[in-house]
């Protein structure tokens, strides 16, 4: 059992040293992917089941697509149209689908057997729901509070202004005023601005 | 760092066998992908705005 912490330890490392050592970004994002699922293994097997789907639900599943999503949105790099074409050699995924491989049967070995951590037993997701229900109660509203500010935050970060023309509301004369037919929205307003 | 903060903290937390690390280990998740959330949106202006991200190529301040 201690075996597949090593082996799943040594998976992180080395992903994370060709994390930092790629040229591409799509390449560097990969690896970092293979090593976030790394230590979800490793959490897994020490006896911590619930982190463990957490890190690759949430961590792998969410933040680093989120990342891959803008970085593949933005077309970073400046030969957009010729890496497209290098992603589908062999030579660039050959690398992260080996050491997923290694994570894949070192799961598979696990599940057949039970996953006491370390020997002594595991904490799942019942102990951490009482938990984060009991004691921790603040530290969730808080962590809602923080996602909701992050929501807000990154709506109104992401805004382009697009180029709307403005209706001009006319309020010199107290005939525009008066004459709205029946339109209160566009009351006052200059009537070329009224299309449909 | 965010990931090894958090292996850090599940480990203590099996180290006890207690569900306190995991629950640290919940926050740190929620406040990482609050984190990532601003920080690609932050991306995107700079892109939209200044048409590149290379950091030395944006910078605006004098002195």
């Amino acid at each position: 059992m201690e075996l597949t912490f090593y082996i799943a330890g040594a998976v992180a490392v080395i992903s994370t040293v060709l994390m930092l050592t790629q040229m591409n970004l799509v390449h560097a994002l990969l690896y970092m992917i293979v090593s976030l699922l790394a230590v979800a293994v490793d959490f897994f097997v020490l006896g911590a089941p619930f982190a463990a789907a957490l890190e690759a639900i949430v961590y792998a599943g969410a933040i680093m697509v989120l990342f891959l999503f803008v970085v593949m949105m933005l077309n970073i790099g400046k030969h957009a149209a010729e890496t497209e074409r290098q992603w589908l050699t062999p030579g660039i995924w050959t690398g992260p689908a080996i050491l997923a491989a290694i994570l894949i049967v070192e799961v598979a070995w696990l599940v057949q057997g039970s996953y006491a951590g370390l020997g002594t037993g595991a904490t799942g997701p019942k102990e951490v729901g009482i938990a984060l229900f009991g004691p921790y109660m603040i530290g969730v509203e808080l962590a809602s509070l923080l996602l909701l500010a992050g929501l807000v935050g990154s709506y109104h970060l992401g805004i382009r202004k697009t180029e709307i023309p403005e209706i001009q509301h006319d309020t010199d004369t107290d005939e525009r005023r008066a004459d709205t037919s029946g339109d209160l929205v566009l009351a006052g307003t200059d009537r070329s601005a009224r299309t449909a | 760092m965010l990931n090894a903060a958090g292996l850090a903290f599940v480990v203590a937390g099996s180290r006890w066998h207690q569900a306190d690390g995991q629950v640290m280990f919940v926050f740190i998740l929620a406040m990482a992908a609050a984190e990532v959330a601003v920080g690609l949106a932050l991306v995107l202006q700079i892109y939209y705005r200044f048409k590149s991200l290379d950091v030395d190529a944006i910078s605006e301040m004098r002195g």
